[in-house]
Order: C-alpha cells, then structure tokens, then sequence
C-alpha cells in the first residue's frame, strides 16, 4: 500500500478531463485489443465449424446420387433365340443393346462411336443382366421395356467433376474417347442423374467396386448395438445413480465408486475396446465382431456419462418432495420410486439420448473387437442373428472406406457421415425436445 | 435361441410368482388388505424377485464361467507335439473351435448325422471330406486330436448348456416356492422388497469398480504376457518402433519412444490451436458478450463437441492435408510431403478441443466470485486490466486443470491421428512430417487379429496400459486441481 505514495511518474493532471491523455488512450486501446481477441477467437470457432459443415455437405452429396443409363429397349422373340443360340449368349445380348443404344442416338441427331468395349467400361458387363431379366420375365420380350443401368463411378466422377479430361488417364477402367460418348449420351437426355438407393439400403461392397457399396448393413448393426446399449445402460445407470445419490451412506465404498465413476469418465475410448477385446473375446469367447459385444463395450463407455448426468437431475429434485413423501408415511424406496424418479425421467431420458448419441458416433473401440466394414456384407437374418452375427456399425464403415485407396470410396465415407450425422441430430434435436417440454424449474 | 427361451421361462415363471404370490397373500388376509402387513403387490414381487434374481445371477456366471473351464480342459486334451514350433496353442484352440463349429453346422443342415458327429473313432479323412462337402472348411488340415478335442468340445458345450438350463429353472422354481411360502398376511414383504432392491442397486453401482478392475486386469496380464516375450527396458527405451509383420519373428524393434513423441507432438500442436482460441472464447463469452450473442454463440461452439471423432478424422485426411500439402507441399514452400502429418492431426484436433476447453474454462470464470470484479472496476480498471491482473490469476488453477484435462483427450484420441497423423513412427522435429501415435498402433497392431500369442500383437496391450497410465495420471492431477481451487470461493 506504500508502493502508491513511491510512485511519482504520475505527476498532478493538467488540462481539461475531456481531452483523453496518452495513457488513457493506451488503455483503451489495449482494452479493444483484447475484445478483438475475444471476438476472433469466437469467430474463428465458428469459421472452422462452417469449413466442416461445407465440406460435409459439399462432399458428401455427390454419394446420394448415381449416374445412370436410361433406355427404351426391345427385344423381339426372334432376337432372343437367336441370341440364346449363340455361343457366347450374353455378348450376343449386349450386342443387340447397343444397336437399340445406336439408333437412339441417331434419332436424336448425334454422331458418336459406339463399340462393346466402350459400352463394357461405361455400363459393365451388361449382358448377363439383360439376359437374366429376360429368363426371369418372359412375357415382356417384344415389349417396349425401359431400363435404367447404373453408370460405372468413374463417369460419375466426371459428370461430379472429380475427374476431368486432363486429370484423366487412359486405362481400362475409361479412356478419352469414352467421354465424347458420355457426353453425346448427356445431350441425349439417356445419361442422367437418380437417387443412390444402393448407397442407402446396401451392404459393403469389394474393394474394386465402389458403386455398389451402400450403408444400409451397419445402419443395422448400429441400430442392434443401440438396443443393447439402451436396455442396459439406461436400467444399470439409473439404479446406480439412485444408489449413489439417495441411500450411498458416507464411506470408503461410496468414495471408491465415486472415484472409479469419474475416473472412466475420462479414461480414452480405446481403452474400453482393449477390455471388449481382452475380456469379452479372449476370455469369455463371444463371438468376434458382433453386435451384441460393441453394445457391451459401449454400455460400460456410457456408463459413466449417463451416471453422471442422472444424479444431476436427481440432484435437482427438491428436497421438499423427498419430505412430503416421507411425512405421508411413504418408505425411503417409495418416496424414490414413485415420486423423485418420475419427477427426474426427463432429464434423466436427456441425458440417455444424449450419452446414445455418442456411443453412436464412437469407432476406435469397435475397430478393436472386430466390427470394421468389410465384415458387413449382408444383412441379419432374424432378430438374434442380428446381436450376434458378425456386423459393422456406421462409423466403423466410414472408418473403412476412408481408409481404401481408390478414391471413390471417399465420396461414399462423406455420404455415410451425412447419414451418421443425420441420426445424431435427430437424437439431439429429441433430447432438446424433451428438455423444453418437461424441464421443471423449482 | 434356448438362451432366449431360458431367460423368457424364468420370466414367465417370475411373473407367474407375482400374481399366485399376491394372491395367496391376500387370501391369508381373508380378501382384506388392511390385515396385511404391505401393500399386496410387494407379496408378488417378493415372490418374482426370489425367483427371476438368483436364477438370472446363475446364468450370468455360469456362462462366464462354461467356456474358460471348457478351454483349460481341451486345451489340457492337445498333447504338446500336434503344437507345430511355429504355431501357439491358442491357434490350435482356435483351429479346434472352428472344426467344432463346423460339425455343428454340418448336422444342422443334415450332411452328417449326430452320432457320427460326435464318433471319436471316426474317420479322419471321411470327416475331413464330410465337412468339405458341407462347405465348413476351407483348410484341410483337420488333424486326428484336433478333431477329437472338437467333438470333445462339442460334448462339453453340450451338457454344460443343457446342465444350465435345467440348474437355472430349477433354481427360478425354488426362488418363487420359497416366496410363495412366505406370502402370509404376517410376513414383512416391504421390508424384504426394499432390501432385495437396495442390494440390486449397489450391485449396479459396483459396476464402475468391476470395470476399473475389468481394464486394469485385461491390461495388467497381457503385459506381463508381453514382458515376457519381449525385454521391458527394450521397450521402455527404444527409439525404434518397427514390428516385423510376419510375426513371431524376433526381428522387431518394439521401442515405444517414437510413438509416445508423435503423442505428445501432436497433442502440442493441438493445445496450441485449441488453448488460445477456446480461452479467449470463454473469456469474450462469460465477459464481454451480451446474453444474446451468448445463447447464439455458445451452443454453435458446442456443436464440435458433439460431433463424432471419426467425422474430422476423414476431415484431416481429405479435407485439412490437402489444403496443408497445396500451401506447404511441393508446389508450395516445400516442407511437406504428404498430407498425413503431425500438423494436420494437430490442427484438427485442436479444433475438436476448442469447446471443450472453452466450456470448462467458461464455467471456471464464471465461479471467480462478483465482488472480486466490482473491487477492481471500482479502482478504476478496465474490463480487460481486470480480466488479465484479477480474473485470471483467481481462476489460473481451474483453467490449467482444464488444460489438462484436454490434454488427457488429446493423448487419447485416436480415429482423428488414425487417419491424419500417418502410419510411419519417427523421432523428429519437422511438424509436417508424418508420424504415429501410440493410440494409432494399438489400433494397427489388434484390428482383425484374433490370436494374442505373437509380441507384435501383444505389444498393443503395454501400449495400452502406457496409455491408461498416462491419462489417468493427468486426469487424476487435473482433478485434484480443479477441486483444490473450488474450495476456495465456496
């Protein structure tokens, strides 16, 4: 308190208290400084948060749509047998396709080489296709039929934008004269885009084939691993909340359950895919990549989240309630069930959804124990097949495809996190839902 | 499926108990609930609990216990020549599974019949040529133990399931006799209720400790497990991480230095991004902004931390390393090679931490009590003088403990550094060179390997419990910090 009397800088100020001198003008300037910070820090949190956003939506659009082949074709009964006569059958089929193709784009007035080999790289063996088609419906040959065949991905990548003319190297996979093909079909109006509903309702496809890989088989697998982490966190947590926050007496084992809570609160995701993988697997030898396994782990990852937020809205339950209760002649256990939970269930829902919603999202312990995306080749058949037949979830796909070299499978990575998104948000849009309607302030 | 239908019979049976135990408790009292001791239903429940819980327990431990015994006792059967050098004996076990699997199957779909399944002086070849035909193998090593210890496996299974089912319904009968004995207008049907429910909660909340044990056990033994294959100070001080990938080899260095390096270098590089921005974040929002911009500003921060970790994992690697490559890259300054680098896990990571050191940070100012603020604006401070020579210094303690505790994140976050950091380990300084994470290596070294025999696998296991080690130490310091502090102002 002395020091003030020792400082003689600050000499008697002279002039009018209207005119701000040198250092009030330092400090005001200092102070906009800081609130500059404040400011850009906020706005560069919310410029990195519009950068993902976009680069979600903007990349992972393309993965809804597909390019396909639109084509009035027929096929007479003569062509058919002449073509089963053949050989090669399915060749002979394709061949009477790209007349049909030919004439097409002649009508429309468009001069283009149209060969097998072309057709092979655009479209994929065709033949097969139309032949199965016509052994299984017999009565449409001789009928005007319109068939619409998925484009292979590269010329969805070049119809996208992903590859262009110069960026494109001659392969077999597309050659550049493919492209004047493409684009005389686009002018024609038979090459045109539609809904991806392979991508949604599909299973994981090969490697070399990014065009058939869809989302659909870990959609489910998800779906199972969501209902074992629901009946058994929401159940496990809520009891042990109840216990810790209305009976735990006050000793070393409240504080050793106190203490463990908090600490696997925080303990790394990947953690509790070695326990999956070291317990579960190795010694109690449940199935590898199952469904029912990911739920276990994810239900003791949640635990602690969903414990936490439970006591929470136990803890908001005003004591008064407890007391009329008890003063009634309620017991202990009564006044909890029938009057604190009910008044505490939708906070305690809020905090389910919520701890759900990031199971729902978590990979690094499903990679663990089995469950990545190549496993998801078809879905479960029955209800109990799907908890224990080997699965992936949606994550763990994305994690997959992300993780292929060809770079098709990108596109399809940033549609899987759309989809993935799109749950979460429901999840989240419900628990805000939930929280508006039945919060109660006391 | 009978695993299904057994836990729906000792349900039916519980829920049997409750009505038959009602029942019986009101007639004792003559039809007059007033001459009851509880409330009629509270005799029910007496009656289900007693039957449905020591049942379900004896199915829980029965089915932990059935397969551990099952495979010490046919492990016990392989005599220890069939164990080629090269191969462990739990490779065989598995082997021993799959072919026990595989007779199962084929008698499913009737290319074998149940005796011959389960004939031990079968033929091996004719076995052999059964299952091909049956589509249940694809190797066609089916040697003569490995096929008796499966058909010996498949007998055991057998009788333990069948020895379950008969044990737990047995003991859900006797559960619900005892209760319905009790059903009697004098017997205290609350008090035994409440106590059965009381004991039903602590079990779930003993949970949490049966999974601290659960991690510290699986971690604990696969360790030693590893340590014994592969020298402990070898690992703890190698600087060379270079598995072989033929396994078994003794040719891999296994040094965990360069990984705990890339660790720590990127969670650097994140901290750098996320620290600066998430602090000056919570600062504008718990001092300066109005409550609009707050209830605005706030949740849209908030939204990076609900957004799934694999989410900007394919953001670094598709989005953020190829941005970094365009500018530091080849055609740029010439610092980059590739987009998978500590930089780009860094900056990534360091935009999913943002929220959540501003939350904390956030919550952290908030607690610095008003008075404090009003005693230096009263001496004539400014908002930031008081922010920098007051506010911080008070709450300095709770906002390194949330520093930390993002720090503890950033250690062990894995899908981002997955994707982003690169697969090589290396000892360097050049923040755009790609490096790996210990995270990152237990994934690598335990995605789609079932057998835990080979160091390359097990090293995972000590890379874990580093990891666990780690981040418990700095969350239990960030903890003891946080709570240090609070207890000053309330």
């Amino acid at each position: 308190m002395t020091d003030a009397t020792l400082n003689t800088s600050g000499a008697p100020r002279k002039g009018s208290l209207h005119v701000q001198d040198a250092r009030t003008t330092r400090r005001n300037r200092s102070e906009a400084r800081f609130k500059g910070y404040g400011i850009a820090a906020i706005l560069v949190g919310l410029f990195f948060l519009a950068v993902l956003a976009v680069s979600i939506v903007r990349s992972g659009a393309p993965a809804f749509t597909r390019t396909v082949v639109d084509v009035d074709f027929t096929m007479t009964a003569a062509q058919v047998e002449a073509a089963e006569s053949e050989l090669f059958k399915t060749k002979a089929y394709q061949t009477v396709f790209i007349d049909a193709l030919k004439s097409q784009l002649d009508e429309s007035g468009l001069e283009v080489e149209v060969d097998n080999a072309a057709i092979e790289r655009l479209l994929g063996k065709i033949g097969g296709d139309l032949r199965t088609f016509y052994a299984n419906n017999p009565d449409q040959v001789g009928e005007t039929v319109s068939f619409q065949l998925p484009a292979s991905s590269r010329v969805d990548g070049y119809l996208n934008g992903r590859i262009t003319r110069d960026s494109l190297e001659n392969s077999r996979f597309l050659m550049a004269t493919d492209l004047d093909l493409v684009d005389a079909l686009q002018e024609a109006g038979i090459i045109k885009g539609a809904i991806n509903w392979t991508f949604i309702t599909g299973t994981d496809a090969g490697v070399d084939n990014p065009g058939g890989a869809g989302l659909g088989a870990s959609v489910v697998g998800s779906f199972f691993m969501m209902l074992v982490v629901l009946f058994l966190s929401l159940p496990i947590g809520v009891a042990a909340s109840i216990y810790l926050e209305e009976f735990a007496p006050q000793n070393r084992f409240t504080d050793l359950i106190e203490v463990n809570i908090s600490n696997l609160a925080a303990v790394p995701s990947i953690v509790f895919g070695i326990l999956g993988l070291a317990v579960f697997i190795q010694f109690m030898h449940m199935p590898q990549s199952a469904p029912l396994v990911g739920g276990l782990v994810l239900t003791l990852m949640t635990l602690p989240t969903i414990i936490i937020s439970t006591r929470a809205s136990l803890k908001s339950v005003p004591p008064s309630i407890r007391d009329a209760a008890l003063g009634v002649g309620a017991s202990k256990m009564q006044a909890v069930f029938h009057h604190v939970l009910p008044m505490a269930m939708p906070g305690i829902l809020t905090g389910t959804i919520i701890g759900l919603a990031q199971a729902l999202g978590e990979t690094a312990p499903l990679l663990l124990i089995g469950m990545v995306g190549f496993v998801a080749r078809g879905y479960p058949d029955g209800i109990m097949a799907g908890f224990t037949e080997a699965n992936s979830a949606m994550p763990a796909q994305i994690y997959t495809w992300a993780a292929r070299a060809d770079a098709s499978f990108y596109e399809k990575a940033w549609g899987g996190i759309i989809i993935l998104l799109a749950f979460l948000l429901t999840m989240n849009i419900i628990a805000i839902i939930l929280r508006r309607r039945f919060e109660r302030r006391w | 499926m009978p695993l299904f239908w057994l836990i729906m019979i000792v349900l039916a049976v519980a829920a049997a108990g409750y009505f038959l135990g009602r029942q019986r408790a009101l007639a004792s009292a003559g039809g007059n609930t007033r001459h009851l001791h509880s409330l009629p239903s509270y005799y029910g429940w007496n009656v289900a609990m007693k039957a449905a819980v020591p049942a379900f327990l004896l199915l829980i431990v029965w089915l932990l216990v059935q397969p551990v015994y099952i495979n010490s006792t046919v492990s016990g059967m392989i005599p220890d020549r069939t164990v080629a050098d090269n191969a462990s004996r739990g490779l065989v076990m598995a082997e021993v599974r799959r072919t026990a699997e595989g007779l199962d199957n084929a008698v499913a779909e009737g290319t074998m019949t149940r005796d011959f399944a389960s004939d031990m002086r079968a033929d091996i070849t004719d076995v052999t040529q059964r299952l091909k035909d049956a589509g249940q193998i694809v190797t066609s090593t089916v040697t003569q133990p490995v096929l008796n210890a499966a058909q010996r496996y498949r007998v055991m299974n057998a009788t333990g399931t069948l020895w379950m089912s008969i044990a737990v319904i047995v003991l859900a009968f006797a559960g619900a006799f005892r209760g319905l004995r009790e059903a009697h207008s004098d017997f205290r049907a609350r008090n035994t209720v409440e106590q059965g429910i009381r004991a039903i909660l602590i079990g779930a909340a003993s949970i949490a400790i049966l999974t601290t044990v659960g991690i510290i056990l699986s971690l604990v033994f696969n360790t030693i497990e590893f340590f014994r294959l592969y020298p402990a100070w070898d690992f703890f001080t190698g600087l060379n991480w270079a598995p072989s990938f033929s396994g078994r080899g003794g040719s891999s260095d296994l040094g965990v230095l360069p990984l705990l390096w890339g660790t720590f270098y990127i969670s650097i590089v994140a901290l750098a991004v996320a620290v600066p921005v998430g602090l000056f974040s919570a600062i504008y929002l718990s001092e300066y902004a109005s409550p609009r911009v707050r209830s605005v500003a706030k949740p849209m921060l908030e939204v990076l931390a609900g957004i799934p970790t694999i989410v900007y994992g394919l953001f670094a690697l598709l989005t953020v390393g190829p941005l970094l490559v365009s500018v530091f890259g080849r055609d740029g300054l010439g610092w980059m090679q590739s987009g998978t680098a500590v930089m780009t896990a860094g900056l990534v990571m360091g935009i999913m931490l943002i929220p959540f050191v501003s939350s904390l940070s956030d919550d952290i100012i908030n607690a610095v009590p008003q008075a404090m603020r009003d005693g230096s604006y009263g001496l004539g401070a400014t908002r930031s003088e008081t922010i920098k020579q007051v506010i911080l210094p008070a709450a300095l303690p709770g906002i390194v403990g949330a520093i930390l505790l993002a720090a503890s994140r950033a250690i062990g976050e894995t899908m981002i550094v997955v994707l982003g950091a690169g697969a090589a380990a290396k000892l360097s300084l050049n923040p755009f060179e790609a490096m790996t994470t210990v995270t990152a290596k237990i994934v690598s070294q335990l995605t789609g390997d079932a057998d835990f025999a080979s160091p390359e696998a097990l090293v995972a296991f000590a890379l874990g419990m580093t990891l666990f080690v780690i981040t418990l130490g700095l969350n239990v310091f960030a903890l003891y910090i946080v709570r240090k502090y609070r207890e000053q102002y309330e």
